[in-house]
């Protein structure tokens, strides 16, 4: 697969070679500038916008983090006295208070994507599987595993948060008046419970994800590699780890990255299930540092905190790429 | 080729710091002008039962100004999880209402960004002038000392809402007066299976407001005189456990009380599954949710001994809404009209029945309306026993630690776990180094 794409490339390349400046080399030279300019100039409306939505906010916001700006200064930036990297000394200061709050909450974080991001593809590779070979009702079962995906994140979450209420609650219902689970009923938005409670929410949430995707990726797997191996004697586990999982790389390369990256800066499903102070146990980044810009008006720490978190998701994903794709080359090799 | 990228390059950096500089500016003028005499934008507060009934209540009243002045006033109910952040954003953008509701609270945080028009002499004596509200009222305006940043609009207090009948079934003759009477009429009410206080222990404005008044009792604060953080003094460590022990060793508020934070409390009152309520203003409130007038009875908050009056026998904060003038208006005149209207006798008297508040007027406190049992109540704890939240800068960010720390000493004490001395002064200690060193 990946070798006709080369070569296809490869032809395109030599295609233009016959056209590059060395074959009309000398002529005119606007044309040459029109025909360089043209890809720039079509880009131009992109780059714009994405300036304006993506980049400025970001200096800004790095801009702030290099400043003091506290409840005393919002109302005119300017005069916010630069303040160095005392902002990100604080922060990373994991002896202080600030530093300590913001690693314990970094931590949680990492447990919280790692199991998730793990779960959701789990889960969302085995159902897609399974829902491979026809039969009645898997148009609606397809439909139905859709569903969390297509919800309203605040809707679903709001629901959740009642599902999860200690007195009336549903959970507390099933596991502890019905199950006769638990001694007594739990907590689930308070407390140490709280992360499974929320690491409940991200996986019911995230999985369709997967599953959409893989189910996308497993149309492409030629049905004879199956059907030879089913030859060959392969039973089904094995169909899986030697056919499907190989085939499917490129897809969850791409999958497991967004899945993170999605995770690991997920607001929406803390804050509506827990509010603006999120227990210990599940103080994710994102409403860590919303609390430390917001709700305490120090939107120079707040900044600090984004910025050090953007470096480590870039590190994080560069690695990745890095990773997978040297991964793949070798394979292809 | 080079030269081109070379130069797009260029043209995104220069972009990039036109941009950031651009943005640094912000809106450095300084007062407000009177370029649009003929329009105001006003920032409401939800006061009501819910943004429609605060609609029903406002919209007359705009329209009496409107016949008044001639000035049109576009308002907004803001609902509370929202309005201290978009102020925040208001005032970050410049670009904001002429005229806003905040909660009395955050006066202080709120003047310090020099937002708010200050109230000066010349400002108050366009409005009649600052004796015509009450002492108590002002006193939640802004740091001492200096202009007030806001006018007093709505006055609450906190009072003690009980159950007649459940009182009644579990034989108890009158509400407590103390917190020792409190725990024993409880074991009382728990006798008749019935649930005894109820609370929003993940509410961490509602915590604040508590604990704050129970360190008053325990003759503690949690700021220095000159204005510094000092949350794990014995006393204010004290007045903490003692509140969180109501759940933790007395078992009067409920454990699934732990994780209340959507008034999910005055409910379970309004139901009658509970016996006793800390509440302000809560009677518009109850007879929306059904709960009829002659139910429950209405009783100053318990205080640790003796009856309530200042010093250490406060038994409320100062409750209420302030009106404020964006510095940035573009009507000045007609922001400062609009107070005078909201402020004035007549209004006030309308305001204030409708929200079930009281005035903080004197010309209008006078009312009878304001005079029966329950606003009885309600407004001589106003005038005799409530205390001011701190008017310091960081008042704000106070609420969001220590309400915080009590939430989480709530979740410990919901999870069976003993609240002992050491844990919450640990806790309140954690919350102290959070707030920012200067």
């Amino acid at each position: 697969m990946t070798g006709t794409v080369r070569s296809d490339t490869a032809k395109v390349r030599s295609a233009r070679g016959d056209f590059s400046p060395g074959a009309v080399r000398g002529p005119r030279r606007p044309g040459r500038i029109k025909r360089i300019g043209l890809p720039y100039l079509l880009l131009l409306p992109a780059l714009l916008l994405e300036l304006l939505v993506h980049l400025v906010p970001m200096v800004i916001g790095i801009t702030m983090s290099f400043k003091e700006l506290t409840q005393f200064y919002i109302r005119d930036w300017g005069t916010a006295p630069w303040s160095g990297i005392d902002n990100y000394r604080l922060s990373v200061d994991v002896n202080g208070p600030v530093g300590d709050a913001l690693l314990h909450s970094f931590l949680v974080t990492v447990a919280f994507t790692l199991l998730s991001v793990g779960l959701c593809w789990a889960i969302g590779t085995t159902a897609a599987i399974y829902m491979q070979d026809t039969f009645r009702g898997r148009g609606l079962l397809r439909t139905v595993f859709l569903i969390p995906y297509a919800l309203p994140v605040y809707a679903a979450v709001i629901t959740w948060a009642f599902m999860f209420q200690h007195d009336n609650g549903l959970v507390n219902h099933v596991l502890h008046d019905q199950l006769h689970l638990t001694d007594q009923p739990s907590f689930w938005l308070i407390g140490d419970n709280s992360f499974y409670a929320l690491l409940t929410v991200s996986v019911w949430k995230g999985w369709p994800f997967a599953f959409l995707i893989v189910m996308a990726g497993l149309q492409n797997i030629p049905h004879e590699l199956y059907e030879a191996a089913a030859l060959d004697g392969a039973g089904l586990w094995q169909q899986i780890r030697r056919i499907t999982l190989p085939s499917l790389r490129p897809v969850n390369q791409v999958l497991v990255l967004v899945l993170f990256l999605w995770t690991f800066n997920d607001f929406n499903t803390p804050y509506v299930l827990f509010g603006k102070s999120a227990p210990e146990a599940a103080d994710l980044i994102s409403v860590h540092i919303y609390q430390s810009s917001f709700v305490t008006w120090n939107f120079g720490t707040g900044s600090a905190m984004s910025v050090l978190l953007l470096l480590f998701l870039l590190v994080v994903t560069g690695l990745y790429l890095l990773l997978t794709s040297r991964g793949r080359k070798t394979a292809d090799a | 080729m080079r030269s081109i990228r070379a130069a797009a390059v260029g043209a995104v950096t220069l972009s990039l710091a036109l941009a950031a500089s651009a943005c640094g500016g912000g809106s450095s003028t300084g007062g407000g002008s009177n370029d649009a005499p003929k329009t105001l934008t006003y920032w409401a507060s939800n006061q009501g039962t819910s943004i429609e009934v605060d609609k029903k209540v406002l919209q007359p009243e705009l329209d009496k100004f409107e016949k008044q002045t001639g000035i049109k006033v576009k308002f907004e109910v803001v609902p509370w999880s929202d309005l201290l952040n978009r102020i925040l954003t208001a005032t970050t953008s410049g670009q904001g209402p002429d005229v806003l509701n905040i909660g009395n609270t955050w006066s202080a945080s709120l003047q310090a960004t020099g937002a708010l028009l200050p109230w000066d002499a010349k400002n108050f004596g366009k409005i009649g002038g600052k004796d015509r509200f009450v002492d108590s009222a002002l006193g939640s305006t802004g740091v001492t000392g200096q202009d007030p940043a806001a006018v007093p609009l709505y006055s609450m207090a906190y009072a003690l809402y009980y159950n007649k009948n459940i009182f009644a079934d579990a034989g108890i003759a009158k509400p407590p007066a103390t917190w020792a009477e409190l725990v024993a009429d409880g074991k009382k009410i728990q006798a008749k299976g019935k649930n005894v206080l109820g609370a929003e222990g993940a509410n961490v404005s509602e915590n604040i407001h508590h604990v704050f008044v129970f360190a008053k009792q325990h003759g503690a604060d949690f700021f220095t005189a000159d204005g510094k953080a000092d949350f794990a003094n014995d006393g204010a460590v004290a007045a903490v456990k003692q509140y969180v022990d109501l759940m933790a060793k007395d078992k009067a508020i409920p454990k699934g009380n732990a994780e209340y934070a959507q008034n999910q409390s005055v409910s379970d009152f309004a139901k009658g599954n509970t016996a006793m309520l800390l509440w302000q203003s809560a009677s518009a409130n109850l007879k929306n949710q059904g709960m009829s007038e002659a139910d429950y009875g209405i009783a100053p908050v318990p205080v640790q001994s003796g009856t309530p009056g200042a010093g250490a026998q406060a038994n409320s904060m100062v409750a209420g809404i302030n009106m404020a003038v964006f510095k940035n208006t573009h009507n000045l005149d007609g922001a400062t009209k609009f107070v005078k209207f909201m402020t004035s006798d007549d209004e006030q008297k309308i305001l204030n029945k409708a929200y079930s508040t009281i005035p903080p007027v004197k010309g209008a406190q006078s009312d009878p309306a304001f005079d029966t049992p329950a606003n009885a109540v309600l407004k001589n704890t106003l005038a005799t026993s409530a205390v001011a939240l701190p008017q310091v800068a960081a008042e704000s960010q106070f609420e969001t630690t220590v309400g915080t720390a009590v939430k989480d000493l709530f979740a410990d004490a919901a999870a069976g776990r003993t609240v002992t001395t050491e844990a919450v002064k640990a806790k309140l200690l954690k919350a102290q180094q959070q707030m920012p060193a200067k």
